[in-house]
């Protein structure tokens, strides 16, 4: 609209404020549309101000937008870890923010411990703890390694990494593959059941899904995928069900081919089939690349206020922000609320964990919550509360993305792209949906639920994005 | 033909677009749907089988048109309906905007919209800033917004073709709607644009008062044409209006300009097509009913007999000294520049001079203008033109203090302002004048239209003893001459 519009007619009026002004106008006729404004709920009004004054932000915000929409994501491999991440020996990488040991809350502790036995460093729990605390074994961030990891996220050299490019801007992302539900070495567990598993998946699965992967004509097409899943019910992070069912229909003519073209055993690719065909999180460890991938894409724009990470190690929810790069800004991990397993309780649940919130940072998970009304009740809530909690993100968010649709929002765009000083303003926290790993190393899952990041990642995000601001 | 990877829409919703766009005319056939092998089939089957192998992921995109033409318009057509926003209506969960970004994002269609803005000064900005970014203008509001930020978005509202009306001016009239603080005036062919809010109130209801209405008045903000802004809202403003059919006249209404804003302003208005007045109030200046006197002259409009209810004149105490107690600053002032050369030094919260200041003590003795709605007096309260409790109280300790005094107010009426304010000034003015003597001078703005009614407060008023006048200038003369000074 030009100023000379303005001038055309009566105007539309949208207030924020006093509703004095809101009255004398409706006592005039006109159409006024008032704001539910509230201070902020939390930053400095001079960081805010400085925020929105940027003259670099609305451009800075549009190119990291237009760059995690264009984003692709294709399946282009598996391989072993250690032939794709090239960290040094002995190290393993792990959920959210940087952490040592020391700080490690149970199920993270449960999983270090677990990958440690699993790759021979150690001969028994008391060992791997020893090795563990004494730096012997090194830990490292999945994020600092184009990597994500559901849970716990402990990724050691001889797992299996799904290996996913984007075609589209070039970006490469990775993760582990998804070990089912129950007592599971990403919820904390780490017995003698857990470690054959693993070894199944590394000598059966992992190779499997390699020459299959290789076999296919076309790589799969994990963003219209995930795209299709929101129309089935799927919201992506807690509900898997639809997309790994479409991911064993993608991949299973090429497993089953194998028993042709490479001698591999049927009963062993039968296997593999019902695994993957029981896994209804088979495809969560293919969805988390495929919004890493987005995310990453729209790294390092300067001045922009959008969130590329939001993870969690289990004692520390981290974020970073597109203007910051790959700072980390940290506060305490949340207990999630929601259902627990058999006789688990709050009591048991460990403080919120896993690289999987980049579904949320992605704008599906909770975001998309209104297209997965099968699941509200599974992690506490009514469908209003699904369809409310999505109309809340979109004012958090800067853009809807088109190639996630949400059915009963009329096809509207999930809303994507978390903006921090919206956040702020809003006094809103991004909605997560989660697993909820048991607090003692070793219990494996005890339920799912609902959990919001705390309020300090965002505080501290929003005090450097206006430092920056005002250096610019 | 085109097969398209990361789209994917519903097959009920891809038929729709398939005969949407079947229906333009010169397309022959079209098939928009999911690659699957069934619609690879009936792709083939209208001859439009794509040459590359396809996926059930990809979209597939199949025209044929008589031309290029109706080609490249049904491709365009497919991509506007795979793209429209089809809005919620489903959810009964509407959740409230909080921001004006998200209220104006959540407009349905395009037409003329902009944001007022009132929420405290330091988070004003931010909402300010939404509007401009969606392309939208604003009246702001809010007091208390610092001048860098207030450049700040001005500069930002240039960029983006719109307009920052504030802050610390909430007056605006587009086209015909009253925002802010503003009276019920006639429509006409005058446009305003004010760097001072209840100074645009005044002429714009004088010009009601002659018969002469406005096409809009645009309030730019109290600091527009300071040397710190530089004028950037006056400027546009009076481009906007030069190009508006309605307005065949503009008058500008402000504080003494900054000299070097004052010349950029001439010479932007000595381009314009439509004849440009300025009322600039000063020392060396015509009061603000002067102004709307020549301008009515330029119109050829007759000077009517302003509106008053003169009362019968009484006498002050010997020695009486001015209280004026003002809720609009540019009255204060008005009444200010016509006091001071017939009683000598007029003291002030807002003085014309830095040495005439009196702090923070508004009970202090001796002739005294006060603007009881300047910022510093408005922090954590209402405005005194909704909220009078600050000048009932300032009445009562006058009459208490046992100064002789002539009282001096005005009483602004209109939209957004106190619904009746003789209803709390008559039982004040009665209280104070049974303690003393208290002749009591009202300028009454406002017009017969405004939701108070100027006859109604004017005829409350003088039934109180005040005397009453629509023109603050000759509200402070009459007040002058009940001291003895040349009226």
């Amino acid at each position: 609209m030009t100023l000379r519009d303005l001038l055309a007619g009566p105007p539309t009026v949208v207030a924020a404020g006093v509703d004095v002004f809101s009255a004398a106008l409706r006592a005039q006729g006109a159409d006024v549309h008032d704001v539910d404004w509230r201070p902020p709920g939390f930053g400095d009004p001079a960081d805010l101000a400085a925020l929105a004054l940027d003259p670099r932000r609305p451009a800075a915000n549009r190119t990291a937008v237009e760059r995690l929409l264009a984003a692709g994501s294709v399946l282009t491999d598996v391989r072993p870890a250690k032939e794709v991440l090239g960290v040094p020996g002995r190290t393993l990488l792990h959920a959210g923010p940087p952490i040592a040991w020391a700080d490690a809350s149970g199920p993270l502790r449960g999983a270090l411990i677990g990958a440690c036995l699993f790759e021979g460093w150690a001969s028994s729990v008391e060992e791997a703890q020893l090795r563990l605390a004494s730096g012997f074994v090194h830990l490292e961030p999945c994020h600092a390694h184009r990597t994500v990891g559901p849970m716990a996220g402990v990724t050691s050299p001889s797992m299996w990494l799904w290996c996913l490019e984007d075609p589209v801007q070039g970006g490469r992302a990775f993760c582990n593959l998804n070990e089912g539900l129950g007592k599971v070495l990403r919820m904390g567990a780490f017995g003698e059941d857990v470690l054959t598993w693993l070894a199944w998946m590394r000598d059966v699965l992992g190779p499997v899904l390699q020459a299959a992967v290789r076999s296919m004509h076309e790589p799969m097409d994990v963003k219209a995928v995930l795209a299709q899943m929101l129309q089935m019910g799927d919201e992506g992070h807690n509900r898997n069900r639809a997309g790994s069912l479409m991911a064993l229909r993608e991949l299973s003519p090429a497993i089953v081919g194998l028993a042709e073209s490479s001698g591999r055993a049927s009963g062993e690719l039968a296997e593999v089939l019902r695994f993957i065909g029981g896994n209804e999180h088979f495809f969560l460890n293919l969805g988390m690349p495929t919004a890493k991938l987005a995310t990453d894409a729209a790294r390092d724009v300067p001045g922009s206020t959008l969130v590329t990470v939001m993870s969690r190690n289990g004692t520390e929810f981290g974020i970073q922000t597109s203007g910051t790069g790959d700072r980390w800004f940290t506060g305490p991990a949340q207990t999630p609320v929601g259902l627990f397993l058999g006789d688990f309780g709050p009591e048991d649940a460990n403080p919120d964990i896993g690289d999987s919130a980049i579904m949320e940072t992605y704008g599906v998970g909770g975001f998309a919550m209104a297209a997965a009304p099968a699941i509200v009740r599974f992690v506490g809530g009514t469908v209003p509360d699904a369809l409310a909690t999505t109309e809340r993100m979109y004012q958090l968010t800067l853009a809807e993305n088109p190639a996630m649709a949400i059915p009963i929002l009329g096809f509207r765009g999930a809303p994507t792209g978390i903006d921090v000083v919206s956040v702020a303003r809003t006094g809103w926290l991004p909605q997560i949906n989660t697993g909820m790993a048991g607090r003692v190393a070793g219990t494996g899952q005890v339920g799912a639920g609902l959990v919001q990041p705390p309020r300090e990642c965002f505080e501290q995000a929003l005090a450097a994005l206006a430092r920056g601001a005002r250096a610019s | 033909m085109a097969l398209r990877s990361g789209v994917y829409a519903d097959s009920v919703r891809l038929m729709q677009v398939s005969r949407d766009v079947g229906a333009r005319d010169g397309v022959t056939a079209v098939l928009v749907a999911m690659a699957t092998p069934l619609n690879l089939d009936l792709a083939a089957g209208m001859g439009l089988a794509p040459a590359e192998p396809a996926s059930p992921e990809q979209l597939l995109v199949a025209i044929s048109a008589d031309d290029d033409a109706a080609l490249a318009g049904a491709v365009a057509a497919v991509e506007t309906a795979l793209a429209e926003r089809q809005r919620s209506t489903a959810s009964a969960q509407a959740v409230p905007a909080r921001t004006i970004g998200a209220g104006l994002d959540a407009l349905p269609g395009d037409g003329p919209a902009l944001a007022i803005v009132s929420v405290p000064g330091p988070y004003a900005v931010a909402e300010a800033a939404d509007a401009i970014a969606a392309g939208r203008s604003v009246l702001l509001f809010s007091d208390g917004v610092p001048v860098e930020h207030e450049v700040a978005l001005k500069r930002a509202a240039r960029a983006a073709g719109v307009l920052v009306m504030g802050p610390d001016c909430g007056t605006a009239i587009v086209s015909g709607l009253a925002l802010g603080f503003a009276n019920a005036v006639r429509r006409g062919p005058v446009g305003i644009v004010a760097a001072s809010g209840t100074g645009a109130q005044q002429v714009s209801c004088l010009l009601d008062a002659a018969g002469v209405g406005v096409s809009h008045v645009l309030g730019v903000g109290g600091r527009d044409l300071t040397a710190a802004v530089g004028g950037p809202a006056t400027l546009d403003a009076l481009a906007a209006l030069d190009d508006d059919p309605a307005t065949e006249a503009i008058l500008v209404v402000s504080k003494p300009p900054a000299p070097a804003v004052a010349l950029e302003v001439a010479r932007a208005a000595a381009g314009l097509r439509t004849p440009v007045r300025q009322a600039a109030l000063g020392p060396d200046a015509p009061d603000l009913t002067a102004a709307v006197e020549a301008l009515l002259g330029d119109l050829g409009v007759a000077v009517p007999d302003w509106p008053s209810r003169p009362g019968a004149g009484e006498a002050a105490l010997p020695g009486a000294v001015l209280k004026g107690l003002y809720s609009g600053g540019t009255l204060a002032d008005e009444a200010m520049l016509l006091a001071g050369p017939v009683l000598g030094d007029v003291r002030s919260n807002t003085p014309l001079r830095p040495e005439l200041g009196i702090g923070t003590d508004l009970a202090a003795p001796g002739h005294l203008v006060l603007d009881l709605g300047d910022d510093a007096l408005t922090v954590g309260r209402a405005h005194p033109m909704i909220d009078p409790t600050l000048r009932l109280e300032a009445i009562a300790a006058l009459a208490a203090s046992g100064e002789p005094a002539v009282l001096l107010l005005d009483v602004v009426l209109g939209f957004g302002a106190d619904p009746d304010p003789a209803a709390a000034l008559v039982p004040a003015l009665a209280a104070a004048r049974a303690r003393t003597t208290l002749p009591a001078v009202v300028a009454l703005v406002g017009t017969e239209a405004d939701p108070q009614g100027w006859s109604r407060q004017a005829d409350a008023l003088a039934a109180a003893g005040a005397s009453v006048f629509a023109s603050n200038a000759q509200a402070t003369r009459h007040a002058l001459g009940l001291l003895g000074g040349a009226a």
